[in-house]
């Protein structure tokens, strides 16, 4: 009978409100936490995911390897909320959106602090992280 | 393979909120679907039972509804594919009678969306999507088609009054159809007075009118393979085609934005199977959630080629007397969506069309029909293609 192993719940603090607390791909928050947007890179076949995650469907391997999400990518489409879901009230108005980085794709919020007007679809954005209230964090996009 | 037929058809009712247990609901659809068969419980070797399980508080409802319909002992079981969870139960009886496993199955799909709270409603709009990498951003389902109509826009200059008189059509429809939750008629104009509730913006581009209601409503469709269909019913119509497609839940692993790929390969299937092309269908209900999942159905079913959707609407194309009509029942935009019974009552539409039975809404002398069932954001899709 061992000591009781402690439950490694670090995706609570991913967004305004996280649906997930258990996940094999936990250290995404670490790399939050470190500045950095991570995907993941099957370190057999190759193939990229971004979210990222712990098993390869191509090859069925876990043997993933993170990769940074850095430079520019092209804003695909958006849609500002005029309504949100329970707990996400206080964000509003906020935009999703999806960046096309050729071999993946990142979906998101636009950065707040982008006005509307100054948002085109197929203009650059980069990924970068958010930090919110109470130590959560995210990431969003700004132009680049 | 044996021929398969829709021998009895129903729907309640679509309201804001059901005055009753979801039993009763689900009995509403299953009564008048076994009447318009003419024939008894008994004769039902299966039901399927369709819904969307995070509004129901009744788990496992098929147990439930075999018991208050007569049903018992035969087997009875519950499928799920979102919105288009109707149209997965007809694909599963179609497979249930094919395999000679029964010659008779009731496919019945309810929603009673206001059995939980609004408050109960907004918080499970957010888990609509991928919880784990999307959810935590605050999405809802208006945002994700208005994704999809943002693009739609840019890439081939469908406007938003393209989209507004696509609601427009659906209200001229919605007000002959006595069962829809909303009868009244809708006009441009109301979308372009900002006092307008019409006009309100949900997540932009889409407005209130762009967007279908939530509501209560039970539907049932009795199949039956050859034999049986010949026994009991005179005006079979035959599932000439069936097509069923996935696509990715979170939309950072789709390519396409303008259009959805599972309905197109779902269309494809249908088609095929049915040995017809789009040229061939005389009427459709297509799964208008939204004005722009109308109009990419325009495109993902073949009537229009992509970006030329909004030529149909604008030429009144989609109309009763148009080339191709689709929604002449008012759709999901009149009728109010309750997700588990959206597809039976679809389903329902063609087959009185097909039949020469939809009354005001009838359009002329139709051969063969089209149904078009989307689950969630494109994540599944479904096309029937029914034939007298």
């Amino acid at each position: 009978m061992g000591e009781k192993k402690e439950l490694d719940e670090r995706f609570k603090k991913f967004g305004t409100v996280s649906f997930t607390s258990v996940t094999k791909v936990n250290d995404f928050i670490d790399h939050l936490e470190a500045g950095r947007v991570t995907g993941t890179r099957c370190g057999d076949c190759g193939l990229t995911f971004f979210p990222p995650r712990a098993d390869c469907c191509q090859c069925l391997g876990s043997n993933m390897k993170w990769f940074e999400v850095s430079g520019p990518g092209k804003l695909v489409t958006y849609s500002r909320l005029e309504y949100a879901p329970t707990g996400f009230g206080d964000d509003l108005p906020y935009c999703i959106a999806v960046l096309d980085y050729g071999d993946f794709k990142v979906f998101g919020r636009i950065a707040g602090d982008v006005p509307e007007e100054e948002i085109s679809v197929g203009m650059a954005m980069k990924t970068v992280v958010s930090e919110l209230p109470n130590k959560r964090l995210n990431y969003v996009f700004q132009k680049a | 393979m044996g021929k398969i037929a829709i021998i009895g058809v129903g729907q309640s009712a679509f309201v804001r909120r059901y005055p009753g247990s979801v039993r009763e609901l689900a009995f509403e659809g299953f009564k008048e679907a076994v009447q318009d068969a003419r024939i008894t419980a008994r004769e039902i070797g299966a039901s399927v039972v369709c819904s969307a399980p995070e509004y129901d508080k009744q788990r496992s409802p098929a147990g439930v509804f075999a018991e208050y319909m007569g049903l018992n002992p035969q087997p009875a079981f519950y499928v799920e594919t979102l919105c288009s969870s109707g149209s997965t139960g007809l694909r599963l009886a179609y497979s249930l009678i094919q395999s000679g496993l029964h010659d008779v199955v009731a496919v019945i799909g309810f929603q009673k969306m206001s059995e939980i709270s609004s408050a109960e409603i907004q918080e499970r709009m957010g888990r609509g999507a991928d919880i784990q990498w999307e959810s935590p951003f605050g999405t809802m389902m208006p945002a994700y088609y208005a994704m999809y109509a943002r693009r739609h826009i840019e890439k081939y200059g469908t406007t938003l009054e393209d989209l507004a008189l696509i609601r427009v059509k659906a209200g001229t429809y919605g007000q002959l159809n006595e069962k829809a939750a909303y009868r009244k008629k809708i006009t441009l104009e109301m979308f372009s007075d900002a006092e307008n509730r019409m006009a309100a913006p949900v997540a932009s581009p889409l407005r209130t009118g762009d967007c279908c209601a939530n509501a209560d409503g039970s539907s049932c469709v009795i199949v039956a393979g050859e034999e049986k269909a010949g026994a009991f019913c005179k005006k079979p119509i035959w599932i000439l085609g069936l097509g069923a497609a996935t696509d990715t839940l979170n939309l950072a692993g789709r390519d396409l934005f303008s259009g959805l790929t599972a309905a197109r390969q779902a269309a494809g299937q249908a088609y095929k199977m049915a040995g017809v092309g789009p040229k061939d269908i005389d009427v459709a209900e297509v799964h208008d959630c939204f004005t722009i999942a109308e109009m990419m159905a325009y495109e993902d079913l073949g009537f229009a080629k992509p970006g030329e959707g909004k030529d149909l609407i604008r030429g009144r194309e989609t109309y009763k007397e148009g080339c191709i009509p689709v929604n002449p029942d008012g759709g999901l935009l009149s009728k109010g969506h309750p997700i588990g019974a959206t597809g039976g009552s679809q389903i329902r539409s063609v087959v009185l069309q097909l039949r020469r039975e939809a009354g005001e809404s009838q359009v002329r002398e139709p051969e063969i029909g089209l149904i078009h069932n989307i689950g969630g954001v494109g994540v599944y899709g479904n096309v029937t293609i029914l034939g007298r």
